[in-house]
């Protein structure tokens, strides 16, 4: 039983991460990870949906008949943005102007679709929502790891805006690294995003190609080679 | 003794990469002169920044793949990207900005797609676009030719104004360039011939008010004529040396002259004729040293012809509708991406095999 939730958590934050071995949710992934507090912002409200998406789609499963499964979760996955979505709208307004088309965009995220498709319409619901929840949490770590490298380089901040986020006591939180004469425009530009992807998803595959030499080269209890002819 | 057989082809032409890069390097050098006649002290000192900032991020890089660092400088094609981002960027442009196109183009453009002869992109173009999207202020502010302007920086100032941005008496390089600028006729702003009539033709002047500007001659930009001349002559150079084949640079140079040819019958008043073209901006240094960068241009030689028909084209498309005043960069960058597909189509077919052959 346990083992399951660690398989769960393990391949959602980092050995199936959404974002750096399935690379889904590109767009938005790309697209709003200007900051850290919009990358906070999107991955919370992606991670929502996903959570909610994956338990309704598991409890129906059974109901909904092969052919128009997809129809089906398009339209579970498509309730719960409207609810994230006009949730932010009451709550969050300037971070809901930041993200803009990005919040709706959410329905056509590869990465909640998939997660319907690949686990919770072949698992009971708490292994799914398990399942939401590792994969929202990895997905979000990678947006904020990317809106923080961004961030720090195009304008040497780190969590600007984050009232917009967590309400106006997180004004303070704003922290000022350094300030250039000339930002670095690029990493604000979406080549950045993509460079900065590479530059992630590299450092991913080195940390895990380091891992591997390791356990290569942990010692191997040698054969003790018996002698079975006597000498003569 | 022993017979060594080998396959063909039996002829071999003794040259190495080395020579061939040292060949395009000296081959600059009219270019190089020019440019520093025409546009003071500045190019000099961003050629030795440049050349040592490619040569340790080259063998910082190899020495990190595990390779000879001083085998792999010893090919030179570190130094020519350097020298083509160099002569590229405004002479008086600060330090910074050579250092990090130079990391750019050697470490993540050349050495993260696998070193040479691995890069998809022209490590220099790429470096440039990077420079010129992040950094539009300095990327942009080319001081008007030394001899329009009379008075010029001198070797040790003009090394000051890289290094700290600032002259021995306090001048930052925009009061420099409105001193220089101040001292021609009518006080406009200085820009680049391309620029300038890019700039004109926004405002609703036709080609030929702009062109009254004195920042052109007779024939072509000022200063710009005798550059592109420089780099034209280097470049037949090198084509007599056969380190270049005809078909790039002819292909480049003959389609950008239709296109110039038709847009100047469709349009005399807002499309810039075929001597704008040709020796204002960089495109001679294109056609010759730039898009015939043998690792990431097209292979074949019916290849090569589109794939330069394909960046004279994209030149003048830019030039004439985009938002940049000039385009060598993006037009090679996307003609470089275009390479795989091309080749691709344009494989020669091998001896004695049939057409379409089963």
């Amino acid at each position: 039983m346990s083992t399951e939730y660690q398989t769960l958590a393990k391949d959602g934050l980092w050995e199936n991460n959404p974002a750096l071995v399935q690379l889904l949710g590109l767009c938005p992934l790309l697209a709003v990870t200007g900051t850290v507090t919009n990358a906070l912002g999107l991955g919370i409200a992606t991670m929502l949906v996903l959570v909610g998406s994956n338990i309704t789609v598991s409890l129906v499963r059974s109901w909904v008949p092969n052919e128009i499964r997809i129809p089906v979760f398009v339209i579970v996955i498509a309730t719960f943005v409207t609810l994230v979505e006009l949730t932010m709208n009451a709550f969050t307004y300037g971070l809901f102007m930041a993200l803009g088309i990005f919040i709706p965009l959410i329905v056509t995220n590869c990465a909640i679709i998939g997660r319907a498709e690949a686990y919770a319409s072949k698992n009971n619901w708490y292994h799914s929502a398990f399942d939401g929840l590792m994969m929202g949490i990895g997905f979000t770590l990678v947006l904020v790891a990317l809106g923080a490298l961004r961030e720090i380089l195009g304008q040497g901040t780190l969590f600007a805006g984050a009232e917009l986020l967590l309400g106006e006591w997180a004004r303070d939180l704003k922290i000022q690294l350094f300030s250039f004469d000339y930002p670095l425009l690029l990493a604000i530009l979406p080549p950045g995003a993509f460079l900065g992807m590479g530059f992630l998803i590299a450092g991913k595959n080195w940390i895990d190609g380091r891992r591997k030499a390791k356990l290569a080269k942990a010692p191997i209890e040698k054969a003790q080679r018996a002698r079975v002819t006597t000498v003569n | 003794m022993s017979f060594f057989i080998a396959p063909s082809p039996h002829h071999h032409q003794k040259r190495t990469t080395t020579t061939i890069m040292r060949l395009v390097l000296l081959a600059m050098v009219p270019g190089v002169l020019a440019q520093l006649y025409f546009f003071g002290w500045g190019i000099f000192w961003q050629l030795i920044i440049a050349g040592s900032t490619a040569v340790i991020a080259e063998m910082l890089c190899l020495s990190a793949r595990n390779r000879s660092p001083v085998r792999g400088i010893q090919d030179y094609s570190a130094l020519v990207t350097a020298a083509l981002l160099a002569v590229s960027i405004p002479p008086l442009a600060p330090w910074w900005v050579i250092v990090i196109g130079t990391v750019f183009a050697i470490v993540v453009v050349k050495h993260l797609f696998g070193g040479i002869g691995h890069n998809i992109f022209n490590p220099a173009m790429a470096a440039y676009v990077l420079l010129l999207i992040s950094f539009p202020v300095q990327m942009t502010s080319w001081l008007p030719p030394v001899t329009l302007a009379g008075d010029t920086t001198s070797f040790i100032e003009s090394l000051r104004l890289i290094v700290f941005q600032f002259t021995s008496d306090g001048y930052s390089v925009n009061q420099v360039r409105a001193v220089a600028t101040g001292q021609l006729l009518d006080a406009v702003v200085m820009a680049t011939p391309l620029d300038q009539i890019k700039t004109d033709l926004a405002q609703g002047l036709t080609l030929s008010e702009s062109l009254r500007n004195p920042i052109f001659g007779a024939f072509a930009g000022h200063g710009w004529l005798w550059v592109n001349v420089a780099y034209l002559f280097g470049g037949l150079v090198l084509l007599q040396q056969r380190v270049i084949q005809w078909q790039i640079p002819g292909a480049l140079l003959g389609t950008l002259a239709v296109a110039t040819i038709i847009g100047s019958i469709v349009a005399p008043d807002t499309l810039p004729g075929l001597n704008i073209h040709w020796f204002s901006g960089g495109t001679m240094l294109a056609a010759f040293f730039i898009a015939t960068d043998p690792v990431s241009a097209a292979t074949s030689n019916r290849g090569k012809l589109i794939y330069a028909a394909l960046i004279g084209l994209l030149i003048y498309l830019i030039r004439s509708f985009g938002g940049y005043p000039d385009a060598i960069a993006f037009a090679v960058l996307l003609a470089n991406l275009c390479v795989p597909v091309i080749d691709q189509y344009t494989r020669p077919q091998a001896y004695g095999d049939v057409r379409g052959g089963q």
